[in-house]
């Protein structure tokens, strides 16, 4: 922690904050929070990177999966004074310059999205469930807990079901992420 | 020079907003913030019934960062009132449980949210009535259901021929209500300059949130600008202005200040509209052939008491088979609870739920198959009206999704396909949806460039509204897709029609035709001599349609579901669903079918999942967040295909198009629930289809 608590203003509803160093895209944000603030309130409302979304705020919809250190989370639920000298990418990173990221070029190509809010959360953790596949994590449908998981339709199914889609883009969800992980 | 331009209209055009929407650039309402902004987090009423006597706000005003804490005391008055759902903060009644109360302002969204927890509030609560029977003592027959049909249609004698039938169903059906629970909540940024008022809401038409707005604050419709270029969902929630936009603009009236106001998820049950619960009780009668000799389809919904808003639920029925004996009624009863409102395709979603369930048990009691019951009763003309169908391919929707289905050779027998653990089994239920248009003007300028720019208030929920408008109005210009610029999404644009009903490409494409149409002849009349500032044209469709010829036009379908139940635990799981549709000319068949597949997945939604569980004692529905209000997830959606029928119907619009936005879900819900009932012998009449009742 790069700051301390700024402990003499403590009272009963009085904010305590905390300076801190945010590793955002690889961008580096120095930052007074409020211990109250989630990650998702740190980057939409402090930082304008909007493209995490807020659908719930209480960790059930995905909207706002974001990666920390490469590993998918619900930034909702996820206090930013926790994250000082973390790596947090946002859907505004994915791309490599103004190379769109595969999982990105295609989503449009198969149409993964219709409103386009739940889409964010839904590549973000489609970019981290591709690496826990990769790096041997079974899920409950896969048969054999001791090799390595096969990305078929099932498999991306359930380990996507932590992002609700409500125009219903699951069909296309699939096919896209299929495409890229085989 | 004579140049051909290959036909947009018809492909699979990317949506043109998709790079901004996969690398986070699109922006949602929420997402705009004006420079010394503040935020408001509204206070919800805890009783569901009474009056408030005394707000006590001394503890909130000495919160660190509050600005303000405004209720029913204190609050700015609205130039018109009429008592309303948006009438806010302007009686100390409590209509319902969750309503709005108040607001707190406060320099961060933290500061408000903990400075609204501290709000006092002193009610004189009543006994309040929230629940929902067929035998209510309150129900009525309202003067017109929505958005304006008679209550009761009767034609014939449906009693005596009811009575007359040799096979009779008669069985008593229920949906529960539902939430729409768009994936981005309401959200409006509200900001005062001078007499003028700019918002960054979250709607389904920014014209008609314009001048909702200016009336209720006395204003003329020119000082508001709407603004809301991409919008995340919205299902019927959102075509409506709801309290939270006079609210925020109220906050921000009081505070003089910028005010951005976010309805929570929670908040969402209460404030933005619902599907009402409905009891519908059905009877057919038939002869041996299974032709229907009587309909009668009566329907028993809910409204609050602030705002009579009544389902259309039995007007499909009116329409859909023959039968020379029918009577079709609607009662509402207001009670102590939220608004209810539209949700995809009101009226023909519960009410086509019970016709095509009912239809289903009639063919088991007549021993025909459903497909062919269904062909048995197709209707010559329009049965209500007389009236010729523009078009009517309900019967080679059918006959194509029994064709890809494999529904050939069907065992009827309910209860004896075992697979596994699962008992297997296949559903069919008709779809149809209204094809409504509405008047809307359309701008069309030609660029110094060669480009074009059309201009329209349209709005994009998700649709591809902005995607195939470009389309249509590239076509009209005898243009490539990429020479054109199509803005929607902001009142300043031309006036358009809401994104609702399933008429947005009807309505907006006729005017983005005529605009485009308007600007063609005006270039040839200046002899392609282009101006430094360009050339615009515009056009308004009001005459167009007032002047159409009469019609009955609507949009068919047919939805074709093979469920798998667990023997031991009744778990339900849709393993294919396909549906077939008749909607004129598809505009672009890649955003088509994802909308079509989308309206049945939230179709698998409403069969399976959804339920809005009111709780009596204290008078809100219980489950008010996505942890408890299930929607189908990745997992509960395996095979969906949706397709079409060539349809070549003259007597539309210029695109020759049907709405697409909601036939999707229409006949979804009966098809698993008939599949279900193949599967095991076991009838659901009351939605959804859940464990309980399925093990006995």
């Amino acid at each position: 922690m790069n700051g301390e608590a700024d402990t003499t203003r403590w009272g009963a509803s009085t904010p305590v904050t905390v300076d801190l160093r945010l590793s955002v895209n690889r961008d580096e944000y120095p930052i007074t929070v409020d211990t109250r603030e989630t990650l998702l309130d740190t980057l939409r409302e402090r930082l304008d990177l909007t493209g995490a979304k807020k659908g719930c705020d209480h960790g059930q919809c995905g909207a706002c999966t974001v990666l920390v250190d490469g590993r998918r989370v619900k930034s909702c639920l996820t206090l930013t004074v926790t994250l000082d000298d973390r790596e947090i990418t946002t859907v505004e990173g994915l791309a490599d310059g103004d190379t769109p990221h595969p999982l990105q070029t295609a989503f449009v190509d198969h149409d993964a999205f219709q409103c386009g809010y739940c889409t964010p959360g839904q590549l973000c953790s489609a970019v981290g469930m591709l690496a826990e596949a990769a790096a041997g994590w079974p899920s409950v449908v896969t048969p054999d807990m001791n090799g390595a998981p096969r990305l078929d339709d099932d498999e991306i199914r359930e380990r996507m079901s932590g992002n609700l889609c409500r125009c219903g883009a699951y069909v296309n969800i699939v096919a896209a992420i299929g495409e890229v992980a085989r | 020079m004579t140049t051909t331009t290959p036909s947009s209209v018809g492909s699979g055009l990317d949506r043109v907003e998709g790079l901004d929407k996969v690398t986070g650039r699109a922006r949602y309402a929420f997402e705009y913030s004006p420079r010394d902004l503040a935020y408001a987090v509204p206070v919800q009423a805890v009783v569901a019934r009474g009056e408030i006597h005394a707000v006590d706000v001394d503890a909130v005003l000495k919160c660190p960062g509050v600005i303000a804490a405004i209720w029913y005391g204190n609050a700015p008055r609205l130039a018109s009132d009429d008592g309303g759902e948006l009438a806010v903060l302007q009686s100390p009644r409590v209509a319902y449980r969750g309503q709005y109360i108040g607001v707190v302002v406060a320099e961060t969204l933290h500061d408000a949210r903990e400075a609204a927890g501290l709000v006092r509030v002193e009610y004189a609560a009543e006994r309040h009535d929230v629940e929902l029977r067929a035998d209510h003592p309150g129900l009525y027959r309202p003067e017109v259901v929505n958005p304006d049909f008679p209550a009761d249609v009767e034609q014939g004698d449906p009693d005596a021929a009811l009575a007359a039938a040799p096979i009779v169903v008669d069985a008593v059906y229920s949906t529960p209500a539902e939430h729409n629970n768009p994936m981005e909540p309401h959200a409006t940024v509200a900001a005062w300059d001078g007499d003028g008022l700019t918002l960054h809401d979250s709607n389904q038409g920014a014209s008609a949130v314009r001048d909702t707005v200016a009336a209720l604050f006395g204003m003329p419709p020119a000082n508001v600008r709407v603004i809301s270029p991409h919008v995340g969902g919205g299902f019927g929630s959102k075509g409506l202005p709801h309290p939270h936009v006079v609210l925020a603009a109220l906050a921000a009236k009081q505070v003089g200040r910028p005010v951005k106001l976010a309805v929570t998820r929670q908040q969402m049950f209460a404030v933005t509209g619902y599907r009402t619960p409905t009891i519908q009780r059905v009877r057919l009668g038939a002869d041996a052939g299974g032709r229907l000799t009587a309909i009668v389809h009566e329907a028993f919904e809910q409204s609050s008491t602030v705002k009579e808003f009544a389902e259309q639920t039995t007007v499909p029925t009116r329409m859909m088979y023959a039968a020379p004996a029918r009577r079709t009624t609607h009662r509402l009863v207001r009670l102590d609870v939220p608004t209810p409102s539209w949700m995809r395709a009101p009226g023909e979603t519960p009410g086509m739920f019970a016709l095509e369930s009912a239809m289903d048990e009639l063919a088991i009691a007549c021993g025909l198959d459903p497909v062919e019951l269904r062909i048995r009763n197709e209707p010559e003309t329009d049965p209500e009206s007389g009236l010729p169908f523009s078009s009517r391919n309900l019967v080679a929707c059918l006959r194509e999704g029994a064709r890809r289905f494999g529904w050939a050779g069907r065992d009827p027998a309910p209860g004896v396909r075992r697979r596994g653990r699962l008992l297997v089994g296949t559903g069919v239920a008709a779809s149809t949806y209204p094809v409504y248009r509405r008047p809307s003007q359309a701008g069309a300028r030609a660029e110094p460039d060669g480009r074009f720019t059309v201009r329209i208030a349209a709005a994009d929920i998700g649709t591809g509204a902005r995607t195939v408008l470009t389309q249509i109005a590239a076509d009209a210009l005898r243009a490539p897709v990429d020479r054109v610029r199509v803005e929607i999404g902001d009142s300043a644009l031309p006036t358009a029609s809401l994104a609702g009903g399933s008429m947005g490409t009807a309505s907006w494409g006729t005017a983005v035709v005529r605009a485009c149409e308007a600007l063609l002849e005006e270039l040839d009349r200046r002899g392609g001599d282009l101006p430094v500032g360009g050339v615009e044209a515009g056009a308004d469709t009001t005459e167009e349609i007032r002047g159409q010829r009469r019609f009955a036009r609507h949009a068919f379908g047919a939805q074709f579901a093979e469920v798998g139940v667990d023997v031991d635990t009744g778990e339900t799981r849709v393993l294919r669903l396909l549906g077939v549709f008749a909607a004129g000319r598809i505009v672009n068949p890649k955003t088509a079918r994802s909308q079509l597949v989308g309206g049945m997945t939230m179709g698998v939604s409403m069969a399976l999942l959804e339920e809005s569980v009111m709780d009596r004692e204290f008078g809100d529905y219980l489950n008010h967040d996505l942890a408890q209000y299930h929607v189908a997830a990745c997992a509960d959606v395996r095979d969906i295909e949706a397709l079409w029928v060539e349809e070549d119907d003259p007597h539309l619009n210029p695109m020759g198009s049907k709405g697409i936005g909601e036939i999707g879900i229409v006949g979804t819900a009966a098809a698993i629930a008939n599949a279900v009932h193949h599967a095991t012998g076991v009838r659901i009449r009351d939605l959804p289809i859940r464990l309980d009742k399925l093990v006995r």
